[in-house]
């Protein structure tokens, strides 16, 4: 997938995740490389959101490595058994975020400032852009993903799919070199995912590098470059959406996609 | 049949309006205090930091459950024999009623912060902020929207609660009227026209108080969700 000469933007190796008792990722290595867009599968409690929340540091891996742009994150030094343990630091990890955009599945735009503001906000507090500045550069992000108009409405007065875009603004006015998704259509209504998706797809066609966790199969085909079967916490099954999608070699997989299929005509 | 007699309570306004002018006095201090540091005990207390949180919640707690009269005769009557200072009436109640009240306000505090949606902070942390500019510019400005009612109930029970410093010869509204009404003879009349004081300022600061919270509803995203 990555060729040994480009340097991957990210690699992740033997990422663990536990939640108390509960292993939720097991072991998994991925590496991605600029420009890949790559689609997330998997049932629901697979793991594929706490891998997506591990690479932005929502949650602290257990264990395992995360490189981003040549440099690990956190401290390593080994433990008393000879594992390696990581340590991190809370502002190395406000640095990383600050590199590494992430879309929620409940978009959590802020309720308190309008959509200009919401895009703004990140420019003024983290950036320290003046506010001319922000403001203009937030009204482009806006123009973007078509809400130029929306600039003074609050989120309450926003549809879903509307929301969604502006937390897709929000998190592109930071020029983040990676960009996460973490089911960004499931709380909508069937008839505003649409819009969102083709904004999704017109950020892919500008060759940014982003990670998509989903339950669009359809979406996954077109949108992707590669595409991860996630399943008990480990890669189940991967490869170009074809091979996935269209040609699954694994039961799991194969089985998952029968069940989307299942009410297609 | 008793006969109303206001004349003596009128001509001596001005000992009433001194009287309210320090209730007032002693109500403001506490909350300019106490608003605060009862963010910053709030902020302790929700701090991961055991070494925080814990005098935090003690320093709370006791206040919380210790009757405001028996902290005030403490401030005025026991702290000086330890520190050997002279405590005037007005220091020990500012003492006592703005410590008080940040306890009431750190728990007011910290139930509006625990109150907003945890998406929040991870919206704010997703875009870099650190964990103090995530509190600032995005939790507290929702969380103090979602703390108005608590805190004018508060703000109300602590001006209540200052007619204690009467007890310590603190010449608050309640101390005036006591002295008035020996005075003239008319404690009907006295306490009549102080309780009216009273609801007067009261009613009018929550009067005011409630219409803020209805513009800030209105501009903006409500408060319920």
């Amino acid at each position: 997938m990555t060729s040994d000469t480009a340097l991957p933007l990210l690699r992740v190796t033997g990422l663990r995740k536990h939640f108390g008792r509960d292993e939720i990722i097991r072991g998994i290595d991925l590496d991605v490389a600029p420009g890949d867009r790559i689609a997330i599968l998997g049932a629901s409690g697979s793991g594929k959101s706490t891998l997506l929340r591990c690479l932005n540091f929502m949650e602290r891996p257990t264990a395992g490595r995360i490189v981003l742009g040549g440099k690990v994150i956190g401290t390593e030094r080994s433990g008393h058994d000879g594992k390696i343990e990581v340590s991190y630091s809370e502002s190395e990890l406000t640095r990383v975020r600050q590199r590494v955009g992430m879309v929620f599945q409940q978009f959590n735009l802020f309720p308190h400032m309008t959509a200009l503001g919401n895009v703004m906000e990140g420019l003024r507090t983290v950036k320290g852009m003046a506010r001319d500045a922000a403001a203009a550069k937030a009204q482009g992000q806006l123009a973007r993903v078509g809400l130029e108009d929306k600039a003074d409405v609050y989120p309450s007065r926003l549809s879903g799919g509307q929301k969604q875009r502006v937390a897709i603004a929000r998190a592109l006015a930071m020029e983040p070199e990676l960009l996460l998704f973490d089911e960004p259509t499931s709380a909508l209504d069937p008839e505003l995912v649409g819009e969102v998706l083709r904004t999704i797809r017109t950020l892919a066609e500008e060759g940014r590098t982003m990670l998509l966790v989903t339950h669009e199969v359809g979406f996954a085909y077109h949108f992707a470059n590669r595409v991860l079967f996630i399943a008990d916490g480990v890669i189940h099954e991967q490869g170009s959406p074809d091979e996935v999608l269209k040609h699954p070699q694994q039961a799991r997989t194969q089985a998952f996609l029968a069940r989307h299929n299942e009410f297609q005509f | 049949m008793y006969q109303w007699d206001f004349t003596p309570v009128l001509a001596n306004s001005g000992m009433l309006a001194a009287g309210l002018a320090n209730t007032l006095k002693v109500t403001g201090t506490a909350l300019a205090l106490g608003v605060p540091f009862g963010l910053g005990l709030a902020l302790l207390r929700l701090s991961s930091w055991r070494a925080l949180s814990l005098p935090a919640g003690f320093i709370v707690e006791f206040f919380r459950t210790t009757p405001p009269l028996v902290q005030l005769f403490w401030f005025f009557f026991a702290l000086p024999i330890l520190i050997q200072v002279e405590m005037t009436p007005f220091v020990a109640a500012a003492l006592t009623f703005s410590i008080q009240s940040a306890a009431f306000f750190a728990e007011v505090f910290r139930a509006g912060i625990v109150s907003i949606e945890r998406g929040q902070s991870e919206a704010a942390r997703a875009l870099g902020m650190t964990g103090s500019q995530a509190m600032r510019r995005v939790i507290l400005p929702q969380a103090v929207k979602r703390m108005i009612p608590a805190f004018t109930e508060r703000a109300i029970e602590l001006m209540k609660t200052t007619t204690l410093v009467a007890t310590v010869s603190y010449a608050d509204l309640l101390f005036q009227a006591n002295e008035l009404a020996q005075k003239t003879f008319r404690p009907l009349e006295v306490f009549t026209v102080t309780a009216l004081i009273y609801f007067t300022v009261i009613y009018a600061a929550s009067l005011v108080v409630h219409r803020i919270e209805r513009r800030m509803a209105i501009s903006g995203e409500t408060t319920v969700h």
